[in-house]
């Protein structure tokens, strides 16, 4: 199983260069790099027994087969679950203002588009942990408001799940919610970005997923039991240095992806880069078999399982509620570590 | 109410005005005027001038009290005559308190013809102040309509125009609404908004009023006017009212300053002094935003805006009461270093920390409050901003460095200012050296990183002595020096950190740890080791060139004193490699920054030796006998060469000069003992010519050996003369001159 030894070291320099800014001594190190492993955690198999029963999937379905625009978000000052409403009117009026620059706007009186601020307490991973706060923008159709005919336009939340790390270091006035995920139009992500940016002293960068990372994914995600037949697992490579753009894209049967990874993995229930390594550098000389093309000089933007898909410009869809927990999980500890 | 007022009115000068109006009664009286204060007001108004002046505007005043019906001014002379004295008076030295009653009263009374009135209106200047009662009185004319709509007009206008002027403004607050009412009148609104612009406070902003505003909106588009007045609404009460601004706006108001303008700079020039500058409007918090940035890009620091975040504020407001802060001090209000004193109690940092970069006066404020929320804010802030910007950092390239450039210069500026290092910027310089070519942002980076906070981080080889050590091996001349420059500033900073923490720590008579303290002292001596380290090789890699000398003893100069000038019981003496090449150093520069040094170090250990004879000092922090006999080689050395001319022999160190005569002859160097004494080093032998020159004009010789015995000491004489100031003390201190006479005897002490 060798994979060409100059094509792997690039492919490291590349994870190593996207998730760069997140060691040092501060923080919490590359998220399962080498240097820690994973043998003591693992981020998606123990699935919190808890969050499990909590996460009804019902209550958890609209947030499935979306793709969420993931950013980190740095702690919010001042942020309290008791003003929800509050938020919702300030936001409604401030979107409002954005959109009509130099028109003063009324706060509370009905407006295009309706704000919605809730709490999702039921997604957490442990007691530490915030309760998610899920901001939707409807729009009233202007023909007849009072039909209220509301469609849903934009929707983002701020979670945190397992982020103990983060959230025990900060004081009270602080709100940890590390994690936001987007689903709509740019321009209501960046006024409702703007205002939280304004109100809560919180700063928001996108979350990119290395390509280091993505083949975690890939592994752990095989791993992972699903009921129905599921799909096939999906990965995409880009080749860099080409006029044009080529993407190749290597779809595997779960099954035989399920049983390669079973011998590969040595303990159950804990995954360690080494394991991560040999399961991809298998799936690399199987696909140089048959094409004579080394997967490992070109770089992975995405992983599809039945779990969940994953890009590396860091966008995401949960595809199973019963791992969105833990799939919220490992984003979780993403952001943390973009943070610190 | 009092203090709501100082604050509501402070574009106002009160104790100026307060003076002012003295005089001015004093002058109405006809009476003396103070000396002192005629000097300051600039004029020297002869008292019999003013008298008559005086007079005329008196008769003046009455007649206008008096008159009754309409008067047409062409054909009345008296009429004329009254009414140019008023003009000429007022344009000159402004009008007294009084005058403003008798004359506004019939300005607005329609007595007169509107030709008049706008005459009188626009000579209603001040000298000092404008009484409000006046002004209270003046408004109810505008309820009984008498008077014509450019005069209202008019009259609206000098309200705006002498605001600053009229002395108290309860009773006008109290006209809030009746001023409100004015609104509807299409012509007057602009006006009108402005004055309610200056007279709002937080509690006229009102539901109602509000939606009145909303409804003028509706029906008159957006108007600048209406825009300032409701972003002031929105200031106070962002809960129940919102706008953006456009960014490109810069003026919200017509100028109503016009008729008045010259007169009302000759009455601010007048009470110039700590009379603050006409403030600016604080609405223009949209800052202007290149087109390009996306919305979560923080590059762009954020405008000082006050917290609307302030829901909490009803609950807390009990709590509130008890410490009397009935109000909190808007950031946006904030101008002045003294408002920042008046108000000190009841500021509120802005909604977005990072903000406070931009705001000296904020940065005051924070370097009293000790609340680790802010840091926090700042730090997130910081630190994201520093990554996402950072040109080299990220793998999309649509960075400008120029705008980190500069936003790293603001940081750099902000930390001297708080002298202090902010640990998300330390953070950033860990994570990004490794990465950094060594070129972009140069200057800013070397700067930050002089501002790394001391610590006992045990990994800041790593993280930051091996990449810098890499870029100075592998970079130009000018690099190094700049490297060791900021090296410099990190010792410097360094130490200063360390006394004023020494300096708190004895005041609160709490003893951090004595580990802690030794880890510190570790993190420092760690940092002198290094510069040495690569200062040796630099030397050697460059061929001892004396502009990098210049940057290595300069680092010392600060490394030899940190017991003496910053209390650190630790003192690192220079390696050889840097000793040796300074003390042969072809340049007098160096030899003279190097005796400089010695004598320092001299001193410091001999300090040191005192404290520890006399027990002052804890046990622990006893020099090593290492340094002492470091020292002692040293000096050996230099005396040796400088003085005994007995280097060869002496020297005892494994790196020194010692040498067998045997070897030295076959140099064929004659009398090679005494080469590098003060007469003929290399660096010194510029100095011994032109002394001979001038001790021996006629010889052309240049006979070296002349200068011994009593020439000798001219020759130390003509040297100190020459600012060779390092010499001298060296010299002074660390050369025992037995006897003047024989300075061969002379021998070095050692410590």
């Amino acid at each position: 199983e060798a994979a060409p030894g100059p094509a792997s070291v690039m492919e490291s320099v590349e994870g190593v260069a996207r998730t760069l800014l997140s060691f040092g001594r501060l923080s919490r190190g590359l998220p399962f790099g080498r240097a820690h492993g994973l043998s003591s955690r693992d981020p998606l198999l123990p699935l919190a027994p808890r969050s499990q029963e909590n996460a009804d999937p019902q209550r958890t379905a609209f947030l499935l087969r979306k793709q969420w625009t993931l950013y980190s978000v740095t702690p919010l000052y001042r942020f309290s679950n008791a003003h929800l409403r509050d938020y919702a009117r300030l936001l409604s009026a401030f979107i409002a203002a954005e959109k009509q620059k130099g028109l003063a706007v009324e706060v509370g009186v009905e407006l295009d588009i309706k704000v919605a601020v809730s709490s999702l307490p039921y997604l957490k991973g442990s007691d530490q942990d915030q309760a998610a706060i899920l901001v939707q923008l409807s729009s009233r159709s202007p023909a007849s408001p009072k039909n209220s005919e509301e469609k849903l336009i934009w929707s983002g939340w701020f979670c945190c799940v397992s982020g103990d790390d983060l959230s025990k270091n900060v004081p009270e006035d602080f709100t940890c919610l590390p994690l936001f995920l987007v689903n709509g139009a740019e321009c209501y992500t960046s006024i409702v970005g703007s205002w939280f940016q304004k109100t809560f002293d919180c700063s928001f960068r996108r979350l990119a997923i290395s390509p280091l990372i993505l083949s975690w994914m890939a592994a752990m995600w095989t791993g992972c039991k699903v009921d129905k037949t599921a799909s096939a697992m999906e990965l995409v490579f880009s080749v860099p240095c080409l006029p044009q753009p080529l993407d190749i894209s290597y779809a595997i049967h779960p099954e035989d992806a399920k049983a390669l990874w079973d011998t590969v993995q040595k303990t159950p229930g804990e995954i360690i880069q080494e394991e991560v390594d040999v399961f991809m550098d298998c799936l690399y000389s199987h696909f140089h078999r048959h094409f004579r093309i080394h997967l490992s000089a070109t770089k992975l933007v995405k992983v599809s399982t039945a779990i969940a898909s994953a890009h590396c410009d860091g966008i995401i869809k949960f595809l199973q509620s019963q791992y969105l927990t833990g799939v919220l999980m490992l984003l979780t500890e993403l952001a943390i570590s973009q943070i610190e | 109410m009092q203090r709501r007022q100082s604050v509501k009115t402070q574009k106002q000068p009160l104790q100026v005005h307060h003076k002012n109006q003295t005089d001015l009664s004093a002058w109405r009286k006809g009476g003396r005027i103070d000396p002192e204060k005629n000097v300051q007001n600039h004029q020297t108004p002869n008292n019999q001038k003013n008298d008559s002046k005086q007079g005329s505007l008196e008769q003046a005043l009455s007649y206008f009290e008096k008159v009754q019906d309409r008067v047409s001014l062409k054909k009345n002379s008296v009429l004329q005559k009254h009414l140019t004295t008023v003009e000429s008076i007022a344009l000159q030295s402004g009008l007294p308190p009084e005058a403003f009653d008798v004359l506004l009263n019939v300005a607005l009374s329609g007595k007169l013809a509107d030709t008049v009135n706008t005459r009188l209106l626009k000579s209603l200047l001040p000298a000092s102040v404008i009484p409000e009662t006046s002004v209270v009185s003046s408004v109810s004319w505008l309820c009984v309509s008498k008077c014509s709509g450019n005069i209202q007009l008019l009259f609206l206008r000098w309200l705006i125009a002498v605001f600053d002027f009229i002395d108290h403004k309860e009773q006008l607050h109290a006209l809030y609404g009746f001023f409100f009412s004015f609104l509807q009148d299409e012509k007057m609104c602009p006006y009108v908004c402005h004055l309610l612009y200056l007279l709002t406070r937080k509690e006229t902003v009102k539901p109602f009023r509000i939606r009145r505003l909303l409804d003028l909106q509706a029906k008159m588009g957006m108007q600048s006017h209406l825009q300032a007045l409701l972003s002031l609404y929105k200031l106070y009460c962002p809960e129940l009212v919102t706008i953006t601004l456009p960014g490109k706006m810069k003026t919200y108001f017509k100028n109503s300053e016009g008729p008045w303008k010259a007169g009302i700079n000759t009455v601010r020039r007048r009470n110039q002094e700590n009379s603050p500058v006409f403030q600016p409007l604080f609405l223009g918090t949209a800052q202007p935003q290149s087109r390009k940035r996306k919305w979560n890009t923080q590059l762009i620091i954020p405008a000082s805006s006050t917290n609307t975040n302030n829901l909490e504020e009803d609950e807390k407001k009990n709590r509130v009461d008890l410490y009397s802060m009935s109000e909190s001090f808007r950031v946006e209000q904030l101008q002045t270093f003294s408002q920042l004193l008046q108000n000190i109690h009841r500021l509120e940092f802005p909604s977005q920390m990072g903000s406070v970069l931009t705001n000296p006066l904020l940065l005051h404020y924070m370097n009293c409050i000790k609340d680790e929320s802010i840091y926090l804010r700042l730090y997130y802030w910081m630190g994201q901003t520093l990554q996402e910007e950072c040109t080299w950092c990220t793998v999309d390239n649509n960075q400008d460095e120029e705008e980190f450039k500069d936003f790293l210069e603001t940081v750099y500026k902000t930390e001297c200012f708080l002298q202090e290092g902010f640990s998300s910027c330390e953070e950033f310089l860990y994570k990004s050296l490794p990465l950094w070519d060594g070129f972009c942002c140069r200057s800013q980076i070397l700067r930050l990183v002089s501002w790394i906070p001391l610590g006992s981080f045990s990994e800041i080889k790593s993280h930051l002595y091996d990449p810098l050590a890499q870029f100075f091996f592998t970079s130009s001349l000018y690099f190094k020096c700049s490297i060791l420059e900021c090296l410099k500033e990190l010792l410097q900073n360094w130490l200063n950190w360390h006394v004023i923490h020494l300096d708190s720590e004895s005041d609160s008579q709490v003893h951090s740890s004595n580990t802690t303290h030794s880890e510190l002292l570790n993190v420092v001596a760690e940092l002198i080791h290094f510069v040495g380290w690569i200062s040796t090789v630099a030397l050697r890699l460059e061929n001892n060139p004396t502009f990098l000398l210049y940057f290595i003893l300069d680092f010392y100069e600060t490394a030899c004193d940190m017991y003496l000038r910053y209390n650190l019981p630790l003192l690192i003496m220079p390696p050889a490699g840097v000793f040796y090449p300074a003390l042969l150093s072809m340049d007098s520069v160096s030899l003279n920054q190097l005796c400089y040094i010695m004598y320092r170090y001299r001193t410091n250990l001999v300090a040191a030796k005192e404290n520890e004879l006399s027990k002052k000092e804890t046990v622990q922090f006893r020099f090593s006998n290492q340094t002492y006999q470091e020292y002692n080689q040293y000096i050996t050395a230099m005396v040796g060469c400088l003085w005994t001319s007995s280097v060869f022999q002496k020297d005892i160190h494994p790196q020194g000069l010692r040498m067998d005569d045997e070897l030295l002859k076959k140099t064929a160097v004659q009398e090679f003992k005494n080469s590098f004494n003060i007469v003929y080093h290399p660096a010194m032998m510029g100095y011994a010519v032109l002394f001979l020159q001038q001790a021996w004009p006629d010889d052309t010789t240049f006979n070296f050996s002349l200068i011994k015995g009593k020439k000798w000491n001219w020759y130390l004489e003509y040297l100190y003369a020459h600012d060779l100031k390092g010499l001298k003390v060296f010299i002074e201190s660390s050369i025992n001159r037995v006897s003047q006479a024989s300075h061969s005897k002379a021998g070095n002490v050692q410590v």
